[in-house]
């Protein structure tokens, strides 16, 4: 059945079972691939987006689930203040290694400083736990995150 | 833009049918990014120069994450004499007729590209510099360079290598030997600092990866493959997934019984990736039965038990008199370690695209190793391996999984079935249960220490996997690992039981656990010495001297060990007192042609174990090319080992794997993974690579610091509750 979603601001419409997942919408029926499939169980974070605001896996979520509420990306990140704080930041640090796994941590990363501009460690561990990374930069993560919070200098 | 999959990838690269001519560099070779100005002057195989002076340039080896794309780049753009900031660079196609080895593997990507792109750097200064002599009619040799500059003093001329380019790409290049590179100390490129590529791509999600691959009328396949590894398909309906809405098709695979091609399955091909995986969940497969599924891991735990009592049946290195200098040892101590099969889980699940279509098979393939698939497939669809190209994808992670290419092999044996392109996507429990696993593997150990404590005597029966004289993939060991030939009576014991299942290369292979049960063991002895561990390394490793023959792999140089050791044991205040439960572990280890010494503090209370910091001390010879990169893969390789050593082991029972996911397959998360210290001790050696030699010590540093914590010794990997 057709489905309609807002992502990024725009209306979209996809034409799928309801028990799809919404990283699946996303990559292969609208093509916005930055949303990474990396376990399909809710166990690594490489699907994370954010739903009316809030950190979601993708892989998880039926697209049945949406309903009204507005999906963004990685794709549309940049366009709110703190997710282009947080892209910045990702390149000034020059966090990745791979960097399959980014897209993920910066949607998760931005929810964190949206809801706490100024986390300690401890929230920082809290919010990016569920989002794994395979080479291991979560050192340089940390360090982004107090950059774009304004905590650390670059 | 930045992203490595343009909109339309089939424009990217163009092959022009050039014939080689003389060496392989001159076969011609354009890629044709989208966005590339028409003007651009193809001055060899790794650089193009555009009339306003912006200047391409391919990095030849697989990125998979170590920064390759960055580092060799720099080589080439350093010794040109161009800004960084006028530099793009493109992944260049496999094809090692013109590039030679294009292998992720071994880190020996900068220990044999180091002299020759700087060669391809100084050809193109060269050519430039010519191209402005003859314009000038004044001699090369008065001419000299400025970042982007051709300059003559004299009359103070100077062109941009913009305007020189199309002049220079007509001239012959001159014979690399001739070329004079420049002194270090003049560099401006190498030994600073420079961020990896792809960071637009990366940072805004555009498409980059292998799985974001997109081909008009492209179709998504799954691809399901017998638990037990090699088993076929006895019987199957097909209709259940025939009938899922979106599938298009549904077939048998015969496959083969080589472990590293397509093995016997079934493939769904559909219009979404979702609806292929439903048809793959709707399949109903019967598999045949299969030998190996006699196998599993209790079986291999009995069996390695009773081969370490039994006769060794082989012995690969025989030093001195071992047996008569453990009698006359004032103390002896044995010991048992184990580490069990691991798989490499990167974070992209393994997935190719391909396109066959009138004899030709176009592949978009994040691989390590293009040329091994490229004869895999050229064997599975019998096509001459010329009717392939294999387009270089940046790798969602490797760690050595995608030096194997059995999903490329899928893909193409999949799409030659499909009148479309096909992008072969597989679960993440596919990838966890169809890896090429790190052998597991058990050694015994016997040393004898004199009444000084030196170590007189040292023997290893390692049981492992093979049969008769030959090992299981990666399961071999090198017989001559230190303390070999510092010892003078050293044994080196081999027994072998067989095995079924995919083995293969992960990250630091074979050293990534010989690192562990060696370190482990010689803590072992350092205590029963009544010895300080990083002393009683010092005396190991004895007078600054190279054991082996010099310019050989496994030669070792005890001197360089002895830097790092010094120098980690400095960075981490070795020695200082910590608080009860907490303790400081030590352990080096050479590998890939690095020395390492790593240094880890640990804390365990009521059985929890906290990592509270590592610090590396890293010999890689006198030049590191991007200081970024490199300390970003000794971090990575030192946590790594660390999640690999406090979480990760396969279990197999009836010949499959029991693990399927992040669930029972952890990788270390942020919470525990601590910060890491890195620092590099220069010593005049040719610079060589950086991706793997920090992993072997470290799993050895942490179970020494758990030791020194709570006075408990960790024998076994992983560490998993042992302390609990």
């Amino acid at each position: 059945m057709a489905f309609t979603l807002t992502v990024n601001g725009e209306r979209r419409t996809a034409d799928v079972d309801g028990d799809t997942p919404l990283l699946w919408v996303l990559r292969d029926t609208l093509g916005l691939v930055g949303a990474k499939f990396g376990c399909g169980a809710a166990l690594c974070g490489a699907c994370t987006v954010h739903l009316d605001g809030a950190p979601i896996r993708a892989c998880v979520t039926p697209i049945s689930e949406i309903g009204a509420k507005k999906v963004t990306t990685i794709e549309g990140i940049g366009k709110t203040p703190v997710g282009a704080k947080v892209q910045e930041a990702w390149k000034t640090i020059d966090v990745p290694q791979c960097g399959y796994c980014q897209a993920g941590q910066i949607m998760s990363a931005t929810a964190l400083l949206a809801a706490k501009p100024k986390p300690t460690d401890a929230d920082i561990d809290e919010a990016m736990n569920g989002n794994l990374c395979r080479c291991a930069t979560y050192i340089r993560i940390k360090t982004a995150i107090k950059v774009a919070a304004g905590q650390e200098k670059a | 833009m930045d992203g490595e999959i343009p909109r339309d990838p089939t424009r990217r690269f163009v092959l022009q049918s050039g014939a080689a001519v003389g060496g392989g560099l001159l076969l011609s070779f354009t890629m044709t990014a989208e966005g590339q100005a028409a003007g651009d002057s193809k001055i060899n195989a790794y650089v193009r120069i555009a009339p306003d002076g912006k200047v391409t340039i391919a990095s030849k080896i697989p990125e998979v994450g170590q920064g390759i794309k960055t580092s060799l780049p720099m080589l080439i753009a350093e010794e040109m004499d161009v800004d960084w900031s006028a530099v793009t660079v493109e992944q260049a196609i496999a094809d090692s007729k013109i590039y030679g080895r294009q292998v992720a593997g071994g880190s020996m990507a900068t220990t044999l590209e180091y002299d020759g792109l700087r060669r391809v750097g100084a050809s193109v200064r060269a050519l430039l510099i010519q191209a402005a002599a003859t314009r000038w009619s004044v001699p090369a040799a008065s001419l000299a360079t400025e970042p982007g500059f051709v300059v003559h003093a004299a009359s103070k001329r100077r062109a941009s290598y913009g305007e020189l380019a199309a002049d220079a790409a007509k001239l012959t290049p001159p014979d690399p030997k001739s070329l004079t590179l420049k002194d270090p100390k003049a560099f401006r490129i190498i030994g600073q600092s420079h961020k990896s590529q792809n960071l637009d791509a990366i940072t805004t999600g555009a498409p980059l990866f292998g799985i974001d691959m997109r081909l008009p009328g492209m179709l998504y396949a799954t691809f399901a493959k017998a638990p037990t590894y090699g088993a076929k398909v006895a019987s199957v309906d097909l209709a259940p997934a025939k009938a899922v809405k979106g599938v298009k098709d549904a077939f048998v695979v015969e496959g083969g019984d080589n472990l590293l091609s397509i093995m016997p399955g079934v493939a769904v091909v559909a219009d979404s990736w979702w609806a292929a995986r439903k048809g793959r969940e709707a399949l109903d497969i019967k598999w045949a039965d299969h030998p190996t599924a006699a196998q599993s891991s209790r079986g291999f735990e009995a069996k390695a038990a009773e081969l370490a009592k039994a006769s060794p049946h082989r012995t690969l290195q025989n030093d001195g008199d071992v047996d008569t200098a453990l009698k006359g040892a004032a103390k002896t101590v044995s010991a048992a370690y184990s580490y069990p099969f691991i798989a490499h889980a990167p974070m992209e699940p393994q997935n190719c695209t391909a396109r066959v279509e009138n004899g030709k098979v176009e592949i978009w393939a994040p691989t390590q190793n293009p040329e091994a698939g490229r004869a895999l497939v050229a064997k599975a669809l019998n096509v001459d391996p010329s009717a392939i190209t294999i387009h270089l994808i940046r790798c969602g992670g490797g760690f050595g999984r995608r030096l194997m290419n059995d999903y490329m092999v899928e893909a193409a044996v999949i799409a030659s079935k499909v009148a479309a392109p096909v992008k072969l996507v597989w679960t993440r429990e596919e990838d966890i249960q169809h890896d090429f696993y790190r052998p597991a593997g058990w050694h015994n150990f016997t040393a004898g220490l004199d009444a000084q404590g030196a170590v007189v005597a040292w023997k290893d029966h390692f049981v492992t996997f093979g049969e008769g004289e030959t090992f299981s993939l990666a399961a071999g060991m090198n017989s001559t690992q230190f303390p070999g030939r510092a010892v003078a009576n050293y044994r080196h014991d081999v027994s072998v039981m067989p095995l079924g299942f995919p083995t293969g290369y992960l990250r630091a292979p074979g050293n990534n656990a010989f690192g562990f049960v060696i370190q482990g063991f010689t803590d072992e002895l350092a205590h029963a010495a009544g010895k300080d561990p990083v002393a009683f390394r010092r005396e190991m490793l004895g007078a600054p001297r190279l054991l082996g023959e010099p310019g050989k792999g496994d030669s070792f140089d005890t001197g360089r060990m002895r830097g790092v050791l010094d120098l980690a044991a400095e960075m981490s205040g070795w020695g200082r007192k910590v608080p009860k439960g907490t303790g400081l572990g030590v352990a080096c280890h050479y590998s890939h042609l690095g020395y390492v010494a790593v240094v880890i503090q640990a804390t365990v209370k009521d059985g929890a174990i906290k990592v509270d910091k590592a610090w590396a001390a890293v010999d890689c010879g006198r030049q590191i090319v991007n200081p970024s990169g490199a300390a970003q893969q000794v971090q990575g390789s030192v946590l790594d080992a660390i999640g690999a050593a406090l979480y990760q082991g396969m279990t197999f029972e009836n010949g499959a794997a029991v693990n399927s996911n992040f669930g029972d397959f952890p990788l270390l998360r942020m919470a525990d993974a601590p910060p890491v210290e890195v620092r590099f001790k220069l010593s005049d050696n040719n610079p060589t690579g950086l991706g793997e030699p920090a992993y072997p010590p470290t799993p050895a540093a942490l179970v020494n610091a758990l030791f020194a914590a709570t006075g408990k010794r960790i024998r076994s990997l992983p560490i998993g509750d042992q302390l609990a």
